[in-house]
């Protein structure tokens, strides 16, 4: 009984400091709008199948690249294909992938990062080492070969993409780590006889979660534009699943005379990542972590 | 009447608040410094004192504004004047010492070339005049063959060295005024006695108007003529060092001084009850009402200004300074401390233990040996009794807190053993101690804000060893929770908040009551008040004396300050370089016969009393490696006899005091030559 209630006080606390950050994210003009356009594109994404206007696989030669108009928004593409249906739907798979991307970076960064900051020494170094010799390799290339061999199925993309950017999150996670536990308070901990397990779940975790959870959707917004660029290489979504990059991909070369096409695409993928970034710096910021010296990947 | 060269008139620094509300962290500060004169300006953390002093050079921190009032230097306003008039100000007319030199000089380039840069900054010498200055300004702040040191990088001087570098650096643009903020916080006692008494020579010898910055009184009364008390961003009490240090007629000044362990008396100092108040917190009335034994109903609503009384040409902010003006007798307010007859009941045998950091070869590492003839700890025995507060002092890396952490169990002894209660020897290795040696001896620490983890709740940090060591939960550990916070005089409110809404004092009584959580028998303070105010501190070692009596504790407690540790301990042990020097019952050890480094020691003590000059006997050389043999202590020795010390281990001695002195001099002998006999 008694342990149940204390359980129920503590789900109510993380709830709680969950809205206190969102508030404080909220309270600046940047953190809101971030806040706003992500909100939008997370809504969009579950509901655009029901708010499409047309199918979006539908082709008809005879609407081939319609100028925007009272029935096509945004007109119609090459294949005749609403252009404003497949805008709505084409962060869909981007986001879902990107996601689970993003939670597996997180989870292998943030534990092989954490495990490297507390053993230290010889086997931090070799790690590190291993880490760092498999990502030189520029991802891009990595990247093309896994798909080439194993096919661009969401099995393969999400955890590919999960294991290229989870290097920062080691980076992050292991320089935290180091900084807690040369503090007292670990020492304290060790001198009263707490297990291992016990003190990395009670007293470093809780210090270096902010620093991963703030990484960890950084590194959201860059894999975003990393698999947009694999779907305009086409190595991505297949089509016809309506995708940003394949979109721009697709209408680039008729930009000229059918800018209708690309545009939309292009704005939503944009602020979807103007979106993820505002809203991981405003992040950062309610948790008081300072990321400005930090350069990017 | 000297000229003025620094006036600050009206001057309000404040920041804007989250909500967009100004707050001020100095308010309406006018005061004047003189050519040639020396003023102290001393405060707790947090009073403004260094924002004071970095306006004086027209600078103000980012994040916080000018909100009014001016500094004039000599003739230029400073606070007006844009960053390039200032950059020929700054260094040339006016030089600022830091706190902590080693971070102000560059790492990687030698000590000449930065001295050189700062003469070509801020003089016209040319190339043959700049190296005669560079070993003139060597020569001035007495650093031995100046010549090699200036061919030295940075972090191959000691702390005090690169300090005396830093001065010297100041000093290149010949300036009329120097700032130095807290310029020997963070050194050894001895190390700080020296660069006092040299910026008194540069003071008299240059002639350089200098504000010195510190919250320690003992420094601060060495060097200054006239001293600023600052308290919440105003100034409380101005005027000659003399007066305020001997006579202060504000209450605040008054229980600061009281509140500062002294050599001269045992026992424990007064406290003052509570802790400043943060910026922004306070409205209305005298800042001090909260913490004042003076205060009075018209104190809380209306706020006392700044008065100046001609005779004693001082002035004070307080309504009631008559009431001290008319208490001439000098009354302590020390609370003496039962100083109780221990029973000989041991609980904590040190026998011959050595501990050392040496890497171990790989060899040694499978044969689980240590090989190292010279250890940092060496030779240790100590007899603890139940119920004794034990002492250890030294300086910086004189093996305090390594002898803590072996006794903890957090670093492996070399040779000896631990004994506990009399019967059982305690495992090197922590993982192999039992449940409830573990819960026998509790650490505290020096830096609250380290010790305790920032992201859990203090009923959090309380419930860890309620939970590991007695396996509470629910009702019950939340009324021991509120049981310990009330023994530490914490509210139960305080169960909710997090270590950043604590004030340094209010966080170290956490810690002190996390500590007696697992009813420890003896707790081990890794310097538990040097990181505090004065004030707090006081209040610290009230706290801790009282729990030891209602509990009957052990405390072994490490500290370099001497004062402190005669305030608490029952016995004090004297370490040098890891080993032993001198060890009896603490009013003894602070008397004649001394170990020569005993001596060295209580020589270099501050006291904030302007007649009492520390005794600098020794040079404040840093030894990094204790000798191979013979006596440790004979690279400082002041009264070294010759190859004897050098070659000879030193025998113990037993006064008639009963304190035991480790060295060759006979201990009738050296009581004479300590005695000027
Ligand atoms: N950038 C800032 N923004 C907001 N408040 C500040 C800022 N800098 C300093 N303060 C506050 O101003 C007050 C005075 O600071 P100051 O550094 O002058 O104190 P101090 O007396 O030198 O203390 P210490 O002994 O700790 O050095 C403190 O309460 C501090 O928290
Ligand atoms: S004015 Fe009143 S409260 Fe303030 S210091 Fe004087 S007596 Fe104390
Ligand atoms: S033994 Fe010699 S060197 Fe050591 S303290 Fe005594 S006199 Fe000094
Ligand atoms: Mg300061």
């Amino acid at each position: 009984m008694e342990i149940n209630k204390a359980k129920v006080n503590k789900k109510k606390s993380i709830f709680k400091k969950i809205s206190e950050v969102l508030l404080t994210m909220a309270s600046k003009p940047s953190g809101f709008i971030g806040l706003s356009i992500l909100v939008f594109h997370i809504l969009l994404a579950f509901l655009s199948p029901f708010l499409a206007p047309y199918d979006f696989k539908a082709i008809d030669p005879s609407l081939m690249l319609q100028a925007p108009s009272s029935e096509y928004w945004f007109g119609t593409d090459s294949l005749g294909r609403d252009v404003f249906t497949r805008t709505i739907m084409g962060g869909r798979t981007a986001l879902t992938i990107t996601f689970f991307g993003s939670l597996i970076a997180l989870l292998w960064g943030g534990l092989l990062g954490i495990f490297c900051g507390l053993v230290g020494g010889k086997i931090d170094d070799v790690v590190m080492r291993v880490v760092d010799a498999f990502l030189s390799i520029p991802w891009i290339l990595a990247m093309l070969l896994i798909v080439s061999l194993l096919g661009t199925s969401t099995q393969v993309l999400i955890p590919a993409l999960g294991f290229f950017y989870g290097k920062g999150i080691v980076r992050v996670a292991r320089a935290a780590t180091h900084d807690v536990i040369a503090k007292d308070f670990i020492v304290s901990a060790r001198a009263r006889g707490h297990s291992n397990l016990s003190i990395i779940w009670n007293e470093i975790i809780p210090n270096v979660r902010d620093a991963i959870l703030v990484e960890g959707a950084m590194r959201w917004s860059w894999m975003l534009l990393g698999f947009s660029s694999l779907s305009f290489l086409g190595f991505g979504v297949s089509p016809p699943t309506p995708d940003w990059g394949l979109m721009i991909s697709n209408a680039r070369g008729l930009m000229s005379f059918a800018y209708w096409a690309v545009i939309a695409p292009i704005v939503g993928l944009s602020s979807l990542i103007i979106g993820i970034n505002l809203t991981a710096d405003a992040f950062a910021k309610a948790l008081g972590i300072d990321r400005s010296t930090k350069a990017p990947v | 009447m000297s000229e003025i060269i620094q006036k600050v008139k009206n001057l309000s620094v404040g920041f804007k608040s989250q909500k967009g509300h100004e707050i001020s962290i100095l308010k309406n500060i006018t005061t004047n410094i003189k050519k040639g004169e020396t003023v102290g300006i001393v405060g707790e953390s947090g009073s403004g004192k260094s924002t004071l002093a970095l306006a004086m050079m027209g600078y103000v921190k980012q994040g916080l504004f000018k909100m009014g009032g001016e500094c004039i230097f000599n003739s230029f306003n400073l606070l007006n004047m844009n960053n390039r008039e200032l950059e020929k100000i700054r260094g040339r007319k006016i030089a600022m010492i830091p706190q902590n030199a080693g971070q102000a000089l560059t790492p990687n380039l030698k000590i000449g070339y930065q001295i050189d840069e700062a003469l070509k900054l801020h003089t016209n010498f040319n190339k043959n005049e700049r190296e005669k200055k560079i070993s003139e300004l060597l020569n001035k702040v007495r650093l031995p063959s100046p010549e090699t040191i200036a061919l030295r990088y940075p972090h191959e001087l000691s702390g005090g060295q690169q300090q005396r570098v830093a001065v010297g650096m100041a000093l290149a643009g010949n300036p009329d005024l120097l700032l130095l903020d807290e310029p020997t916080t963070g050194l050894d006692v001895t190390t700080q006695a020296h660069v006092l008494e040299l910026l008194n020579f540069i003071a008299k010898d240059t002639g350089t108007s200098m504000v010195y910055v510190s919250h320690d009184l003992g420094a601060i009364a060495q060097v200054s003529d006239r001293i600023i008390v600052m308290y919440s961003g105003e100034i409380v009490l101005e005027g000659p060092a003399r007066d305020i240090l001997k006579r202060p007629i504000h209450p605040y000044t008054y229980g600061l001084l009281n509140s500062i362990p002294k050599l001269s008396l045992a026992g424990l100092p007064g406290s003052m009850p509570g802790s400043q108040p943060q910026p922004g917190t306070k409205k209305e009335g005298c800042s001090f009402y909260d913490r004042c034994n003076l205060a009075e109903e018209k104190c809380k609503k209306n706020s006392p200004d700044l008065e100046y009384i001609n005779e004693l040409k001082t002035s004070v902010r307080c309504f009631n300074y008559k009431k001290l003006l008319k208490d001439k007798s000098k009354k302590q307010l020390s609370t003496s401390r039962n100083e109780k007859n221990i029973k000989i009941n041991e609980i904590l045998n040190l026998t011959d233990v050595s501990i050392s950091y040496a890497k171990q070869k790989l060899l040694d590492q499978i044969l689980n040996k240590i090989t190292d003839t010279n250890p940092t700890v060496k030779d240790i025995n100590i007899d603890i009794n139940k119920g004794e507060t034990i002492a250890l002092v030294g300086e910086s890396g004189s093996g305090k807190s390594t002898i803590l952490k072996s006794i903890a169990g957090l670093l492996r002894t070399k040779e000896g053993n631990i004994k506990f209660n009399q019967d059982r020897i305690l495992s090197n290795d922590l993982k192999k101690r039992n449940s409830s040696d573990l819960r026998a001896i509790q650490l505290i620490f020096q830096n609250p804000d380290e010790s305790l983890n920032p992201n859990h709740t203090v009923e959090e940090i309380l419930a860890q060893p309620l939970k590991l060591y007695f396996g509470l939960s629910g009702e019950k550990l939340k009324n021991n929770i509120i049981d310990l916070l009330e023994k530490v005089r914490l509210g139960k409110f305080y169960m909710t908040r997090y270590p950043r809404q604590l004030s340094g004092g209010e966080k170290q009584r956490v810690a002190v009551a996390r500590a007696f959580a697992a009813k420890p028998d003896i707790i081990l303070c890794d310097e538990v008040t040097s990181a505090l105010d004065v004030s707090v501190q006081a209040a610290v070692l009230n706290l801790l004396q009282k729990l030891k009596e209602d509990f009957g504790t052990t405390y072994i407690f490490v500290s370099h300050d001497l004062a402190v540790v005669r305030a608490i301990s029952d016995r004090v042990a004297v370490l040098y370089q890891g080993r032993l020097c001198e060890i009896g019952p603490s009013k003894n050890v602070y008397k004649f016969p001394s170990h020569p480094y005993t001596e060295v020691l209580l020589g270099a003590v501050l006291e904030p009393d302007p007649d009492i000059k520390p005794k600098l006997v020794a040079e404040d050389i840093v030894e990094d490696k204790p000798p191979e043999k013979g006596c440790c202590f004979q690279g400082r020795c002041p009264r070294i006899l010759g190859d004897k010390c050098k070659n000879e281990t030193p025998p113990w001695q037993i006064g008639d005091n009963g304190n035991a002195i480790r060295c060759h001099i006979n201990i009738k002998e050296l009581e004479n030559i300590q005695n000027g006999n």
